[in-house]
């Protein structure tokens, strides 16, 4: 059985980001969904934040501080091998629920 | 890998909030510079960053809650909340740590002792190699026999020296006395005979010079020795040790070869030796003189079994090469059927270990029994406070609080009990220990234990606070976890009781508390009556006011024919001092716990009895009366016929009912006591012989002048009764060094003597009862404990049936009902335990069996009265409950 729940589609949005940016900032992370997205998906400061400390204490992700291109100091997140097999599971376990929630949504 | 992370993050907390702070800050100020950007004035770019995002703080705090989710910062939290809940309920903590550090502590003491005297390796290299060989069975009385540990005689050892394929290495040692010091300043030292292989088999080696080797097996007389380490610093003030270091013993000055390390006490677990010497091979070995101990190091690849089954092949040969002269051929025969086994000494050997361990093993018993006890006292008082946090832990729950989170917080408190009495418990295990074995001392042996906390004490130490926590800990949580949250609240603080199954766990554990303390109370009371007992018995002799002393003479230099008369005069010139009573002499000492013993044939009878060489003036120091017949004179030497006085024990075993005067006694011949034929004379009762716990010795008397000129021994022991025990001995000492010089004599009590044999009872009498009493305590306390919180339980609902008319005399009876309902319980499955427990105790017992009615019967009216006292208290308030007050409570 596919578990998820928005939690775990924050996770692999958040995972599925940096492995296409290398590393970023929070802010950064969320303008990019945000533009990805065209704005159909918005994550708020409140859930990226603790999602990417739980993330960090949980070793999926390896954070060091640097500067931006404009001149800010910033805490800059980039994926770690465990992290890169999460993403990899997540990814299957999404397409899961996906298929599902649509095999649902077809029968209504 | 992460736990170990976020456990490190918890040290650094303060750190990562900053950090989380900075982060987000930061991130607000991308924000403005984007809103800038596109264009926002700066205070509008300021006021939407901040609407989004919403206030900092509480941002960090949802950033950081990721980790309180994770679990080990609400451990953390939980620890704290325990502790507050500690330090608002002192009185509480204190009582249950001190309870639990009790417990633990006396287990540990004792388990300490057991370790020390049981457990423990020797000081050596590889211990567990280390194998003593012994006759299986033991010699069964064969010969003369030095100490329990020496089973081999100088010629065994011969033999066995060239034969042992399973050792690499063996070695022969025994413990002797040693006289050190100039003439005028003798005393004695703990001395040990050792074969030159001794300490390189042993792998010891010397802090200074060099140990015995085995070119210094040669002289029989002691020219060298090796000092122990505890001797060298007191005794030699800790000098260097150079070619040229000697000391003065045995009259003589020897050389000090060296000294061994601390640690090496020798080879007694209890006992230090000072003194070690070599072993030498007297011109005449002496085949029925027991008197080494033998050990060897096995060889890789063999174990013990290959080994024993060596020795018992070897074991033929050797005995029947070996076999003594002058035996009968019965004798003989006993001796060449002995055989030799290996047996593991690694621990070395120890008179504790043989005297105490049943004692050690049951006070463990005790000591755990009472902890037992300790912990359903505490596991009552923790039911009691989770039942009082009852509506608290119905909120939680009904909040949404995870029954494992509300269980590990319970957990959490009793293991934090736990932990402090364990630590509490190993503190004082160490002085209860100390206390103990110097309890053993007595006015002549010093026991020399090292006790120490290594790792078996510590791991013991964990494990009864682990057991404990479990025990104490784990129902109430269950319990007070299991409760629906709705019945709880419903029922909450109201006066129905809705559940009777969560009361009875507290009643079946009262239950067992008091089954518990009447075993204890029983084996208090039989080892107190039994140790009494001991001390009551009337051995059949006078024991006040007599001295027991020692008298050496061998620098006088008698002759053996001339030593009976020698010895007559001795006694002549103590009876002659003014303020003594009498004197007599005798080979053995009475209740001293040695013996000796001939083989007798009387007609077709034949079998052992106990003889003894005394006096003529024996049995009236001692006050033994004549029954029949005359007693001893000088006259009856050598020279006359020989005569024979007998108790009646022996009477009954070997004569019958016909007149025992004028019967002749065969004795058997042994090395330097041929045969003889001696005629009865007279009859004494019967008294007690070397110990007072034996049974009836058969015992038979003979003057000391008619002892086998071939036995003579220019020592003498001998009994002095005067009203003044130490006036007496400074006048005797006073008189014979006048006329006698370097006479060597040693003195003591002999009523003390006979006390000094019974501290092992005395301990166990002592220990039980204290812990029996300590039980008692612990059950008032649990029965007080249930009982009031069974009234507070009931406050209401007794209210009403008061206010309905019921008499305080009856509410009163209720209570008491329900006391008496657990108090028969707990005797009647006690009596059972104790009947049991008694079985395994009954060889520490003396004069009373472990089913003593008596002793039972007392120990339920004991536990009665405290029960009934215990519950008094709670029965009276609940007739003081005002109906009033308690209706309108509801």
């Amino acid at each position: 059985m596919a578990k998820n729940d928005l939690q775990g589609a924050l996770d692999l949005l958040i995972l599925k980001t940096l492995s296409q940016l290398d590393s970023m900032h929070g802010y950064g992370i969320m303008m990019h969904i945000r533009r990805v997205t065209d704005e159909l998906l918005i994550v708020e400061e409140g859930s990226l934040y603790p999602a990417l400390h739980r993330m960090e204490q949980n070793g999926w992700v390896r954070a060091t501080w640097a500067i931006t291109d404009y001149g800010r100091k910033a805490k800059w997140y980039a994926l770690t091998r465990a992290g890169r097999e999460q993403l990899a599971s997540r990814e299957k376990n999404w397409a899961q629920v996906v298929k599902g929630v649509d095999a649902v949504l077809r029968l209504a | 890998m992460a736990l170990f992370r976020r456990i490190l993050s918890l040290r650094r907390r303060a750190r990562m909030e900053q950090e989380i702070d900075a982060e987000l800050r930061e991130h607000m100020a991308m924000c403005i510079d984007d809103n800038m950007a596109q264009g926002m004035s700066r205070e509008e770019a300021e006021r939407d960053a901040r609407r989004r995002f919403g206030s900092p703080t509480a941002m960090r705090e949802r950033v950081s809650a990721e980790d309180a989710a994770l679990g080990i910062d609400s451990l953390l939290q939980d620890m704290r909340g325990a502790l507050r809940v500690f330090v608002k309920s002192p009185g509480f903590s204190l009582v249950v740590v001190a309870t639990l550090a009790l417990g633990i502590g006396a287990n540990t003491a004792i388990f300490e002792l057991l370790d020390a005297v049981r457990l423990r390796a020797l000081p050596i290299e590889k211990p567990g190699e280390l194998a003593e060989l012994r006759i299986v069975g033991g010699n069964r009385g064969f010969g003369v026999t030095d100490n329990f540990f020496t089973d081999f005689t100088v010629p065994m050892w011969q033999e066995v020296k060239e034969h042992h394929d399973p050792f690499s290495g063996i070695f022969a040692w025994r413990t002797s006395d040693v006289q050190v010091g100039a003439p005028n300043q003798l005393h004695r030292v703990n001395g040990l005979e050792v074969s030159g292989d001794f300490f390189s088999v042993l792998g010891v080696t010397p802090v200074q010079g060099r140990l015995i080797e085995p070119q210094d097996e040669a002289s029989c007389q002691i020219t060298r020795v090796v000092a122990s380490y505890s001797f060298w610093k007191s005794q030699m003030g800790g000098e260097p040790i150079t070619a040229n270091t000697t000391i003065v013993a045995e009259g003589k000055s020897v050389q000090v070869l060296g000294v061994t390390p601390p640690s090496f006490f020798g080879m007694i677990v209890g006992d230090r030796f000072d003194l070690a010497y070599p072993t030498c091979t007297p011109p005449h070995p002496r085949g029925e003189a027991f008197v080494y101990s033998v050990m060897g190091r096995l060889k890789p690849g063999w174990t013990l079994r290959q080994a024993s089954e060596y020795f018992n092949a070897l074991s033929p040969g050797l005995f029947a090469k070996t076999a003594p002269d002058g035996y009968s051929s019965q004798a003989i025969k006993t001796y060449k059927a002995f055989r030799l086994g290996a047996y593991p000494a690694g621990a070395g050997v120890s008179y504790l270990r043989d005297q105490y361990n049943s004692s050690l093993e049951t006070l463990l018993a005790i000591t755990g029994l009472v902890l037992l006890i300790a912990c359903a006292n505490l596991a009552n008082l923790m039911l009691a406070r989770a039942s009082g946090k009852q509506r608290e832990v119905a909120i939680r729950m009904a909040l949404g609080a995870s029954r494992g989170r509300l269980l590990r917080q319970i957990l959490l408190e009793g293991a934090l009990l736990a932990a402090c009495g364990a630590l509490l418990g190993a503190a004082l295990a160490q002085p209860l220990s100390r206390a103990l074995v110097n309890s053993l001392d007595t006015s002549q042996n010093t026991i020399h234990l090292t006790i120490v906390a290594d790792w078996r004490v510590l791991l013991f130490a964990a494990a009864a606070a682990t057991a404990t926590c479990v025990v104490f800990a784990t129902l109430p949580a269950l319990r007070s976890t299991n409760a629906e949250p709705l019945t709880s609240l419903k029922s909450g603080e109201r006066g129905v009781v809705g559940n009777r199954e969560r009361f009875s766990v507290q009643r079946a554990m009262v239950i067992t508390q008091i089954a518990v303390s009447m075993v204890l109370l029983v084996g208090a009371l039989l080892f107190v009556r039994s140790y009494r007992n001991l001390l009551t018995l009337n051995p059949g002799m006078r024991e006040s006011g007599i001295t027991v002393g020692y008298l050496g003479f061998p620098s006088a230099n008698v002759k053996p024919e001339n030593l009976a008369s020698f010895k007559r005069q001795l006694v002549d010139d103590v009876r002659a001092i003014p303020g003594i009573e009498n004197a007599a002499g005798t080979t053995n000492v009475p209740l001293s716990g040695s013996t000796w013993g001939h083989e007798v044939e009387i007609g077709s009878l034949n079998g052992p009895s106990r003889f003894t060489y005394v006096s003529p003036s024996f049995f009236a120091t001692l006050g033994i009366p004549l029954l029949e017949g005359r007693n001893f004179t000088d006259h009856d030497t050598n020279d006359n016929p020989l005569v024979l006085i007998v108790n009646q024990a022996f009477i009954r075993r070997y004569v019958g009912a016909r007149s025992p005067l004028g019967v002749q006694v065969h004795v058997r011949p042994e090395p330097n006591y041929p045969a003889r034929t001696y005629e009865i004379i007279g009859v004494v009762p019967d008294t007690k012989y070397s110990d007072l716990r034996e049974d009836r010795q058969i015992q038979a008397y003979v003057p000391i002048a008619q002892l086998p000129v071939t036995a003579q021994q220019p020592w003498m022991a001998m009994l002095i009764a005067s009203r003044d025990p130490a006036a007496a001995q400074l006048a005797v000492r006073h008189t014979l060094d006048g006329k006698y010089p370097g006479i060597e004599m040693q003195f003591f009590d002999f009523q003390q003597g006979i006390l000094d044999h019974l501290v092992g009872a005395r301990m166990m009498a002592r220990l039980s009862g204290f812990f029996g009493v300590l039980a008692a305590l612990l059950v008032v306390v649990g029965l007080h404990g249930v009982l009031s919180y069974f009234l507070a339980q009931r406050r209401s609902e007794i209210g009403i049936r008061m206010a309905l008319g019921a008499s305080r005399g009856r509410v009163v009876a209720a209570m008491l009902r329900n006391a008496c309902a657990m108090l028969v319980a707990g005797l009647v499955a006690g009596t059972v335990l104790a009947l049991f427990a008694g079985r395994e105790a009954s060889t520490l017992l003396f004069g009373l069996k472990p089913w003593d009615p008596v002793t039972l019967a007392g120990s339920a009216v004991l536990l009665a009265l405290v029960t009934i006292v215990a519950s008094l208290v709670p029965s009276l308030r609940a007739a003081n409950v005002n109906p009033i007050d308690s209706l309108r409570a509801e």
